[in-house]
């Protein structure tokens, strides 16, 4: 009961910060709705018992990429833009796309709905630990390769992103 | 009675309303602890009029913020202005949800305690530079920038020196942390043979960075930003402002001394006969030292009231002092005393650097977040993983 | 315990999000607006991601949530000091502006 109603909860936060973050003209305020959002989504995460990612989103989502965006909004000068139009102009193709990827999304939900029966799993207690040794031991014992490439990944994104914010000579 | 007292929500609610309550009572406390002692280091008095040697000021500055004006800027982003300073306090009081105050004295013990603190202080950042954007002004709007570029830098060092620690302890829950030093029976701080003293200061220095304290006060540095972020901030939303800073300075520090110095331990937890005069001797002879002191502070005062004041103070002292020689009571308080003996030790070290560094220019600050606390950070979990495990298998 | 909320409520919450991050994607002008879009999009993901590990009760799904996670914080880096240099260059950051492959 009280699970549901947080569900609840945490999808009214997710959708509205959502619609509200691409209705809303100003930028700073699309960031903000957008940070409600994600916040909506790490609730939802803990109800699915994800505590880790629950602390992982919120430090990396919003403690991290939301300030550079708010910061990088702050630095780029948008007063003009948000008195201008705010959509763009071939919407209907924009319109057709966003049904057509609807459509498709009700159709596979509605005719596979069989398919999301899952047999019930063997009540076993759950392993010693937590939520977060679990994750790490799975991490870096059969993801180990995956890690060490996304840790590249990151290095490069490090170098790139401070080769292009450098000032030309 | 006896049911409301055996429910399992009794202590964390009873904690939480403690929290909110006196919380306020004592970030104005420290405040004015910081008053004296930094006017002790300039050779001044600091506040004396309120009070026996100021004692009663906090509860005059609190009583002059709640009845200021309350501004707002003309141009302002009303609802994120109004916001701001809500979403700093908010995030910095609930980071007092995970902390072991004593080992049954916490609100919740979650098992990732550290990274909720980690994500309450992330979220804390945001606080800071709305508050600046919407004042829409020029100063507070450099000020939030700053202060945000200068918030992620050193996260990346919190963090970083936070790992040590976690790997010693091998669980990221607050009590965890502490019950595994007792086990070791060795403060972290003092384990690999006294390498955790590097990440130690790592996390010292990244900590006060984070806080926005002197000498890396940039973000509200008055002699180029008048007052930073909060320039437009009068009134009660300025003081929730200065809530959430000091809530955060009490914060960091407690998770510096639960991480590194022990929690609620005493000093050596293992070693028995050590019981007696740490647990009772000390205690006991601080408080009646003090109390002892303030009595001689008496003929000193003039007026009368102040005088009663100072007596009744000096007369709490020594009962607390007392209390401490009963043992049930003793059980009861000891851990609540070591912890916040341990937090006072390490704010006063705050506020001592603030008395005597000067600040760092922008862009020392961000050469010494990048280029020293960062690879000093890794270092450190390098070596002190190494150690540990060598430690731990002593044919490895 | 068994969760009182199905999985495809979790799924179809999804869904939606991920809908909404495809219309603020193609709809709004603003580049910035659109790169939170994508965003938007990726939660939506490591929802369903993060739902179906609870069901299964497997941590895989959390594992890929967490790549997603470090993938969207590279992207972020690298895509707003794109922002930048665009903003830089052409002082706009409307999408039907930012149409010509050089400067």
């Amino acid at each position: 009961m009280l699970e549901t109603a947080f569900f609840y909860l945490f999808a009214l936060l997710t959708l509205g910060g959502g619609v509200l973050m691409i209705t809303r003209r100003s930028a700073v305020h699309s960031a903000i709705w957008l940070i409600v959002s994600l916040m909506g989504v790490a609730g939802l995460y803990l109800l699915q018992q994800a505590e880790f990612l629950f602390a992982v989103q919120i430090i990396l989502y919003v403690g991290g990429i939301m300030v550079l965006f708010l910061f990088v909004i702050m630095l780029v000068n948008l007063d003009q833009a948000a008195k201008e139009r705010q959509f763009v102009k071939p919407w209907w193709v924009a319109l057709a796309v966003l049904l057509a990827i609807g459509g498709e999304f009700a159709y596979i939900l509605r005719t596979n709905t069989g398919a999301f029966r899952f047999a019930v799993p063997v009540e076993q207690p759950p392993p010693a630990g937590g939520n977060t040794e679990i994750l790490a031991d799975v991490l870096f014992s059969q993801y180990l390769l995956p890690f060490e490439i996304a840790s590249l990944l990151l290095l490069v994104a490090v170098v790139g992103s401070v080769i292009m914010a450098r000032k030309r000579a | 009675m006896e049911t409301v007292l055996q429910h399992p929500l009794f202590i964390p609610i009873l904690m939480t309303l403690i929290i909110i309550g006196v919380f306020p009572l004592l970030a104005g406390y420290l405040v004015l602890v910081e008053r004296k002692v930094l006017a002790d280091f300039q050779v001044r008095l600091g506040p004396m009029r309120v009070g026996p040697h100021g004692f009663l000021q906090p509860i005059a500055d609190a009583l002059k913020l709640f009845l200021k004006e309350d501004i707002l800027p003309s141009e302002a982003d009303r609802a994120i202005f109004w916001m701001a300073p809500v979403i700093s306090t908010f995030t910095a009081l609930s980071a007092f949800a995970v902390i072991p105050f004593a080992p049954s004295l916490y609100v919740a013990d979650v098992n990732v305690g550290l990274l909720v603190i980690s994500a309450t202080s992330a979220v804390g950042i945001l606080g800071i530079i709305l508050g600046g954007w919407a004042s829409n002004s020029h100063y507070p709007l450099l000020g939030g920038l700053r202060s945000a570029a200068q918030l992620v830098s050193y996260e990346v060092a919190l963090s970083l020196a936070l790992i040590s620690g976690v790997m010693m302890a091998g669980t990221l829950s607050m009590v965890g942390i502490v019950e595994a030093q007792r086990s070791r029976g060795v403060w972290f701080a003092f384990d690999n043979f006294g390498l955790m003293l590097v990440p130690f200061t790592v996390y010292v220095i990244s900590a006060i960075a984070e806080t926005n304290r002197a000498p890396f006060d940039l973000p509200e540095a008055e002699s180029e930003l008048v007052a930073g972020f909060h320039t437009e901030y009068s009134g009660f939303r300025w003081a929730l402002y200065f809530l959430a800073e000091y809530a955060n300075i009490f914060v960091v520090s407690s998770v510096a001394i639960t991480l590194f110095w022990g929690g609620w331990l005493r000093p050596f937890p293992n070693v028995g006969f050590l019981e007696v005069p740490l647990n009772y001797v000390f205690p006991a002879l601080l408080m009646l030292g003090s109390g002892a002191g303030s009595f001689l502070l008496l003929k000193n005062l003039k007026s009368s009231t102040q005088k009663a004041v100072l007596a009744a103070i000096a007369v709490v002292l020594i009962t607390t002092g007392l209390l401490f020689l009963i043992p049930a009571v003793n059980q009861a308080l000891i851990g609540l005393f070591w912890f916040f003996l341990k937090v006072a030790v390490m704010v006063y070290a705050l506020i001592w650097f603030r008395g005597t560094f000067p600040r760092f220019r922008y862009d020392q600050l961000m050469n010494i977040g990048w280029k020293y606390m960062i690879p000093i950070g890794m270092g450190a979990i390098l070596v002190n993983a190494v150690v540990g495990i060598a430690l731990a298998n002593p044919k490895f | 315990m068994m969760s009182s909320v199905p999985l495809s409520w979790y799924l179809i919450l999804s869904a939606i999000l991920f809908g909404l991050g495809i219309a603020g994607f193609l709809f709004r002008k603003n580049l910035i607006t659109v790169f939170m879009s994508i965003e938007l999009m990726l939660n939506a993901v490591n929802l369903s991601f993060v739902a179906f590990s609870y069901h299964l009760k497997q941590v895989d799904g959390h594992i890929f949530t967490f790549f997603v996670m470090v993938v969207a914080a590279a992207e972020a880096a690298v895509g707003l000091a794109i922002i930048l240099t665009v903003f830089k260059n052409r002082s706009t950051l409307e999408v039907d502006e930012v149409d010509s492959m050089k400067l």
